[in-house]
Parts: structure tokens; sequence; C-alpha cells
């Protein structure tokens, strides 16, 4: 979760995001973003999300995104 | 000879008058309707005295957004597309060059209108859309339009922090639009899915081909360009036929392995602009829609949109990069070296165009106009009128424009023309900052900003985005104890790039 959130907080260095639940109903995450932060998953936890995981429930908070990667991992 | 945009719904009105034009994934208006309403908000703006005058539409995303630009032009007046996401700083800064005629609104962003430090009129769509239309006015206002008359104005970065006003008229347009249609080969089958912003130029190549043709144009949600399988669903939910989308849109669903999960299956034309399609991702789609047509197209927002394109023919190695290929008909580029002078063969020159879809140039900036719409250099016998992009290109040995750089500090970031100079500027705002400096990471297509000065990097952040639009908002924030130098004293932009790549590795 650490190393998740330290991804983030340098796209967003503003944003809560251990607190934020609505990354990507507020606006808060862009296209850009998304694409950075799959890449720096895919760096960081060796795993690649596939296009079937790129869904907002899955954006929208940390605790969702970690949810992603833990399963992603476990498969 | 046509010499009016709004001609193309003229005619087409008369053919289909009942079949959607443009549309979101909730609601469509049909020609007819965007016939009458247009011409109702064209009426009660003459109503108004508004004659010759820019009409700020400032509207979310929406097929009524579009009849709104028609509308202004049938006042005579000219539209003024604003960014309902630009912060407000922004947008009073672009009012102070501007100072606009009227303001149109939805109901999502009149609250907002109402706190600009403006004081013209705002109006709501809603409600002029059903006004009553003044043949009279509205025939009279079309008997002195000629076709240098102006439309709209865009506002793209500027490199001093205000941005500039790009103004386009009917003639250019036209011209346009014509050769644009011919090399993309439109038609009343032509169903788009529309996925750059309206308040660009970039949307001209879905707004008046679907006029000319009677074709249909869907707006894509924006949100959709973060999730590609839900994306493809949607061009495949609505038979989308065409796109031109700047290419991060498209490498977006290539990169994340969409077409082995599902592909779009109505799509025969894909035509990308703004950036360079890196070949790996290119040849993913091609493999994905191996029938479709693929092109490249490339030009300034001063030249009105586009004036070259490529359609690939061949295949493309992982090093090389795809050429922007030749003009439109109608259009001409001349390639410049540093002395004004036509470069040897298979040498670099500043790409500069020629052609009557050169725009008006920048609205109320004499100065900056004159700088980029110059006399042609290699003619001094009679006026003629050249636009300078700034970008660097030559001839590859198939006789193929390559584009190859930038003269100045001009991105491209997301499809979206970026001065690096605004953001600095605003950054130098910041009141604790003692200097700042922005470089574009063009592999990783990144925005860094480095300063120095009391401030942490998520203030930094914080203020920057109250500032300005969310895709010029830098992607790496990094405080520094010292700018770095050069001998001369300017901001040592070679070294930061080195330090940054470094970090990076």
């Amino acid at each position: 979760m650490e190393q998740l959130l330290e991804i983030l907080s340098e796209l967003h260095p503003d944003v809560d995001f251990e607190t934020e639940e609505h990354l990507i109903d507020n606006g808060i995450l862009d296209s850009f973003d998304i694409v950075t932060i799959v890449a720096e998953i895919n760096g960081e936890f060796d795993v690649s999300i596939p296009a079937e995981e790129l869904l907002p429930e899955n954006f929208n908070s940390a605790k969702a995104l970690y949810a992603l990667v833990e399963r992603l991992m476990e498969e | 000879m046509q010499t009016n945009v709004l001609e193309y719904l003229e005619n087409i009105v008369t053919k289909v008058p009942e079949k959607v034009a443009f549309a979101n994934e909730e609601m469509g208006l049909t020609f007819s309707q965007v016939f009458e309403q247009s011409r109702a908000i064209g009426s009660f703006l003459h109503g108004q005295g508004l004659y010759k005058k820019p009409i700020v539409v400032f509207m979310k995303k929406h097929p009524k957004t579009i009849v709104a630009f028609f509308g202004a032009i049938y006042a005579g007046c000219y539209y003024v597309p604003l960014d309902d996401e630009m912060p407000r700083h922004r947008i009073e800064l672009i009012f102070k060059t501007l100072d606009p005629g009227a303001m149109i609104c939805d109901e999502t962003t009149l609250e907002m209108a109402r706190n600009f430090n403006y004081d013209g009129e705002i109006y709501l769509y809603d409600d002029i859309a059903g006004k009553p239309v003044d043949n009279q006015a509205l025939m009279e206002i079309r008997d002195h339009q000629i076709d240098t008359d102006p439309i709209y104005i865009v506002f793209t970065s500027g490199s001093t922090g205000i941005p500039k006003g790009v103004m386009a008229c009917h003639r250019s347009v036209l011209d346009y639009i014509e050769h644009l249609s011919e090399v993309l080969r439109f038609d009343e089958n032509t169903v788009f899915g529309n996925q750059t912003p309206l308040y660009f130029d970039a949307c001209l190549k879905e707004v008046y081909p679907t006029l000319k043709y009677g074709a249909t144009t869907y707006i894509i949600p924006k949100q959709l360009f973060m999730f590609p399988l839900k994306l493809v669903e949607f061009l495949n939910q609505y038979k989308i036929n065409t796109v031109c989308w700047v290419v991060s849109a498209l490498t977006m669903i290539s990169s994340f392995r969409t077409f082995e999960k599902v592909k779009p299956e109505y799509l025969h034309t894909i035509a990308f602009a703004s950036e360079v399609f890196p070949i790996k991702q290119f040849n993913i789609w091609r493999e994905a829609l191996p029938k479709a047509r693929f092109i490249n197209l490339y030009g300034p927002t001063e030249v009105t949109g586009i004036c070259c394109y490529y359609e690939v023919d061949r295949e493309f190695g992982l090093d090389e990069s795809m050429p922007v290929g030749r003009p439109f008909r109608n259009t001409d580029i001349l390639l410049l070296d540093e002395h004004d002078q036509i470069p040897a063969p298979g040498e670099q020159g500043e790409i500069c165009v020629r052609g009557t879809s050169l725009t008006l140039g920048y609205y109320r900036n004499p100065e900056k106009t004159a700088e980029a719409f110059v006399q042609n250099p290699l003619n001094d016998i009679y006026p003629e009128l050249i636009y300078r992009t700034g970008d660097l290109g030559k001839y590859n040995e198939r006789g193929e424009l390559v584009f190859l750089s930038r003269k100045d500090y001009q991105i491209k970031h997301m499809g979206h023309r970026i001065e690096l100079g605004e953001i600095e500027v605003i950054a130098n705002m910041y009141e604790a900052v003692g200097s700042a400096c922005c470089l574009f990471d063009n592999d990783k297509k990144k925005i860094i900003l480095y300063y120095t000065g009391d401030v942490s990097p998520k203030d930094m952040a914080a203020y920057i985005k109250e500032k300005l639009p969310r895709y010029m908002v830098p992607n790496v924030i990094k405080q520094l104890e010292r700018m770095p130098l050069t001998p001369n004293g300017k901001i040592d932009r070679k070294y930061l790039m080195k330090c940054y790549e470094g970090e990076k590795a």
C-alpha cells in the first residue's frame, strides 16, 4: 500500500489518496494518470492490469486499486 | 460558390430534416432541430443588438453546444468556445483580451459564469433556443456577410502566460472542410465518434462535415477514454465507423490489449493528429483492423486545423516515424532554413504554410500575428502571407514531409498544444517562488516542473490547478535548493534535463 500511495502522490501531491474515494467520479484522475499508474504498477509490482479490469470502480480509491493489485498478484 | 458555412446546414435540412445530426448517449438533435434552434438563437442575439461581437459559448460538452456555435454565426457574430473545466483565473485572463459581447451557458455552467469578473449578459441556452425566428433580420445579416468574416476564436496556450485567440473565417473553414472531406472520403453514411474537445479547432473535423453530408456525430463521454473496453463497446453500440482522434486516445485502447477482448466492428476510417503515433501501438491497430484506412493528419490551429495528410500505405519499422505526407489540395508547404531560403533536398527547414486555409491571425494581438503570419520571403513582388508553424521538418527520400521537432518550447501533451513558458509564468507568479523551469519528457510524455522557493510540491500542485487547465498541470513537480544556471545566467535546461533523466534511470 505504501508503494502505491507513493506512486499516486507523485502524480498529485495535493490529493489525500488515503481518504479520497471518488478519484474517477470527481475527475481527480484523468486518462493520462490512468496510463501512468498502470505503467508504474507494472514496474513496481510486476503485474499487468488487463483491459477488463480498467473500470471506474477499481480506480476510485487507493484502497480499491490496491485490492485489484493484490488480487492480480495472487492469480 | 459557397461563401458561408451555414449553407451546409441550409442545404442538408431540405434533404434529411429528420436524421440525427449531433447526439450523445442520452439525446440527439435532428438537422431540422439544429436549423430551427440555431436560427432562433441567431435571431435572439440580433435582437439584443449583438453584431460582429465575440459570443462566448460556455457549456458542457453537448450537442446543444454545437448549435450555439451556429446561432452566433447566424447573428453575424463569432463564437468563442470555452472549456467549462478551465479555472476561473484563466477564463478571466481570456476575457480581458476578448471583451465578450455575451455569453451562452447551460444549467451546469450558469452559477460558475455568474461568479466571473464579467458584467455582460449571460443567456441560458434553453431560454433562447425556442425564441421566434426573425427571417427578415437573418436575411439582412446574410446579405452583408462575406467569406472573410470571422466565425470563431479558439484560445491556445501562449508562451507569455496569456492565451492567444486564433480567429478563423468562413473561407478558411470551407477550404479546410472541403479538402479534409475529400481525403477522408466522408459521406452520408459516415458516423463519427467525437473525442476532441469542442473548445478547440480539432472538432471542426466532425462538426462541419456532419452538416455537409448529413452524417451523424456521437459525442463520446470523456470518462470512457480512461476505460478502453467500455469505449470500444460504445463505438460498437452506436455503429461508429469514422474517428478523428488524438493519438493518445487511440494508444489508450491498443496499449491495454483491448482488442483481445473486443474489436470495433464498424470502424473503417481512423484519422489521427496532434502527436506522433508510436509504431508499436500503430501496428496493434492495423493488425486488429486490417481493412480500415489509417490517415495521419498534421496542421496547426493557425491554418484552421489540418494542412497535410498521409494515408498509411506500407509497413513501418519500430524505429521509423510516420511521415505527415503531403498538403491538401489548394495548400502549399514551404520549407525555409534559417536564412529564409529553401534548404537542400533532405535538409531540415521550418514548415511554412501557404493557402486559403490560413486563419485571420490572433485576436487583438497584431504583434504576435505579424511574427507568425508573414510575407512570403521568397516573393518580393506582391503581398502574400504564409504562416510560420515553428515546426521543423524535412522531405524523406519518397518526397514525403516528415515532422522533426519544434523550434521553441511548445509541446504536445495528450493531444493538447502547450507552451511550457505559460506554465513557468504561472509558477513564477506564486509569491514564494524564486524561479521555475518546465521540461517535457518526450519518452514518457510527462511535463516536469522544477522550482525554487519556500513552497511544498503539494501546495504548488494545488496552486497550479487553480490557475491552469487540467491538461497543463505538470505530471512531476520537484522543488530545488538552487536553480542551475548557464554561464550567461539563464536557466540551464540541458543540465536540468540530465538531472531528471538521471533520477528516472
